[in-house]
Parts: C-alpha cells; structure tokens; sequence
C-alpha cells in the first residue's frame, strides 16, 4: 500500500453524553470532511461514540520530552495540591 | 402479497447486496490507503448483514449464496462490475447507494415484508451514498487524472443504471418516482463535481440489464468460483 502526502489528523471521541472528548488516535485524510468519515470507520465501529472530533496534527503544540523536569517535577512533592481531603457527595458520577 | 412474490423480490434485493459486497470486500488488501480499505469493508460488512436477512427470507442463506449457478442470481448487472481502479468503485457506489436509499427510504415507510429490514437498512445506507458523493466531489473537481478517470467510470457504468428502475414483482414501489430522483440527485452530484452528465441511453436495446432475469456479464461468473469455491470444496466447513 503507498503511503500519500494526505496530512494527519488527531482524533477525538466522546464515547457517552456527560464524558469529554478522549483522544483517539490518529489517521490520513486529504481534508476535515474526510477526516471525520475516516475516523467514524476506524474508531467508532463497535459503538465507542456519540461525538467526533479531527484535528489536523499540525495544529497541536506539544510540550517537549526535555522540558520534561522543568514542567513536571515541581508537582510531585506536593500532595497538598490532590483533592484527597473532600468527601465525594453521593451521586456524582465521572469525577 | 403472496409468499412467492415476496421471495422474488427478497432475492432481487438480497442478491444485490450479496454481490456489492463481495465486490467491495476484494479491495482489502489493495485499496489506495488504509483508512479508504476500512471504509469499504465496513460497507462492504453492512450490505452482507443486509443479505443474510433478506436471502434468509427467501431460504436458506447458505445454500442461496453459496450453490446456485450463475443463472439463478437475480442481481443488477451494475453491482456485478469488476471494481477497476478506484474512481470505477466510486462510481458504482454513487449510482447504487443513491438507488439503495431511495428505495430503502420508501420501503421503511410502508407496511410489506421489508418495511422492517429497510428502516435499519436506510441509515446503514445514508453512510454509503454520503461516502460515494464526498468521493466523487474530491476525485471529479480533483486533478486532471482524477476527473479524467471518474469521467471514463461515470461513462462506463452509465448504461448499467436503467436496469435499477425496471419494477420488480413483489417491490411495492413507484419506480419511475424513484428513477425520477436518482436522476436529479445524480446530475447534481456530478454536476457539482465538474462532470458531465452522460448521454448515452440507460434502457433500450443497446443497454445492459436482465440480471434480474438472470442474464450476467462475463466477469460476474469469475467473482462467483472465487466466492463458492471454499463452500463448494469443502461442503458444511465451518470456523
């Protein structure tokens, strides 16, 4: 199979109303219309969706692997920041 | 409606699906990209779920599908046609699945014995003809070798499209109304899509069209020995 100079498209899929869109995967497509049909054949096939979104890889800016300790390692010594300390009311669900 | 009409028709439909489908099924593993092969087979899966319902309401779906020769096939000739590259494939979709929701979408609002079937069957098939215009747009108003190509598929499957409208025994639909909108649907997808409407005549003595009779084109037998053949060797094989 040849591989095509189609750009590549993020996919976004919210699986149940209430739930945020989740990222998916990615696929090929010559433009968003394309996109959102390939991404309906590739990642909602077995009912994972209510809701689709596409968008093109380009427009992600990424945060990079060396600036790993600079961004993230200030976090992990403070637990007081982690919502450990409430009760979660009863009901509420997808918290 | 008596049960023999019925089964007419069950076949003529399920015929039609069983076919398509297996036609769409021989792109796995050659179609121009990964997602476009996904998206076929996953058509190409709808139809035969569409089948199996409609050739077990006729008989047995096995024996129907894999033991009947050539003759007793009461599918199109328009869906029996090699897939040839990818714009030929296109087009066949686009001249069908027009045809197949219309039809489903008529059929669904009645009371006969598909009304059931079709009310699934449309939205299955909405997907399919949305599929096969999104394609043609892009491949018509593509490059000068894309609309090159869709202009030779569009011509040659052309003389195929009058046998859809020819009524069925058992169909409880206006044909002609149905023929009526294709054909105003067709020419403004292919309109849009920069391409000329072909003139060539679609029924009269010089079209194709007696697969509902029973008469098929050459390449129609090959595909069946592929299909029958692991059956035929093998009677009763199961996974």
């Amino acid at each position: 199979m040849t591989n095509t100079d189609w750009p590549l498209w993020e996919v976004f899929v919210r699986s149940r109303r209430g739930l945020s869109h989740t990222h998916a995967g990615s696929l090929h497509a010559p433009d968003a219309e394309l996109a959102l049909r390939n991404a309906r054949d590739l990642y909602t096939r077995r009912g994972e969706g209510v809701s689709i979104w596409v968008v093109p890889s380009s427009a992600i800016t990424a945060s990079s692997p060396d600036e790993k300790d600079p961004f993230f390692e200030p976090a992990a010594d403070k637990p007081y920041r982690h919502p450990t300390f409430y009760e979660i009311p009863e009901g509420v669900k997808h918290l | 409606m008596t049960v023999a009409v019925a089964t007419t028709a069950a076949l003529a439909l399920g015929d039609d699906a069983l076919v398509l489908s297996h036609r769409l099924g021989e792109w796995a593993g050659h179609a121009p990209v990964l997602e476009e092969e996904v998206a076929l087979a996953n058509i190409a899966l709808d139809l035969l779920g569409q089948a199996r319902v409609l050739l077990s309401m006729a008989g047995d779906e096995d024996e129907l599908a894999y033991l009947r020769e050539e003759r007793a096939f009461r599918n199109l000739q328009l869906v029996e046609q090699p897939n040839g590259d990818f714009a030929h494939t296109v087009v066949r979709q686009l001249y069908f699945s027009t045809y197949q929701h219309l039809l489903h979408a008529r059929l669904a609002t009645g009371d006969g014995p598909f009304a059931p079937l079709a009310a699934k069957a449309v939205k299955e098939v909405a997907y399919h003809r949305d599929h096969a215009e999104q394609w043609t747009l892009r491949l018509g108003d593509g490059t000068d070798a894309s609309h090159e190509r869709m202009q030779r598929a569009c011509e040659a499957l052309w003389r195929f499209t009058g046998e859809m409208f020819r009524p069925v025994e058992g169909l409880d639909v206006d044909a002609r109304a149905l023929e009526t909108v294709w054909l105003e649907s067709v020419t403004g997808v292919l309109s849009r899509a920069t391409l000329t409407v072909p003139e060539g005549p679609r029924s009269g003595a010089w079209t194709a069209g007696a697969g509902r009779q029973g008469v098929h084109t050459e390449p129609f037998g090959r595909m069946l020995a592929e299909m029958q053949h692991l059956h035929r060797s093998h009677p009763g094989a199961s996974w």
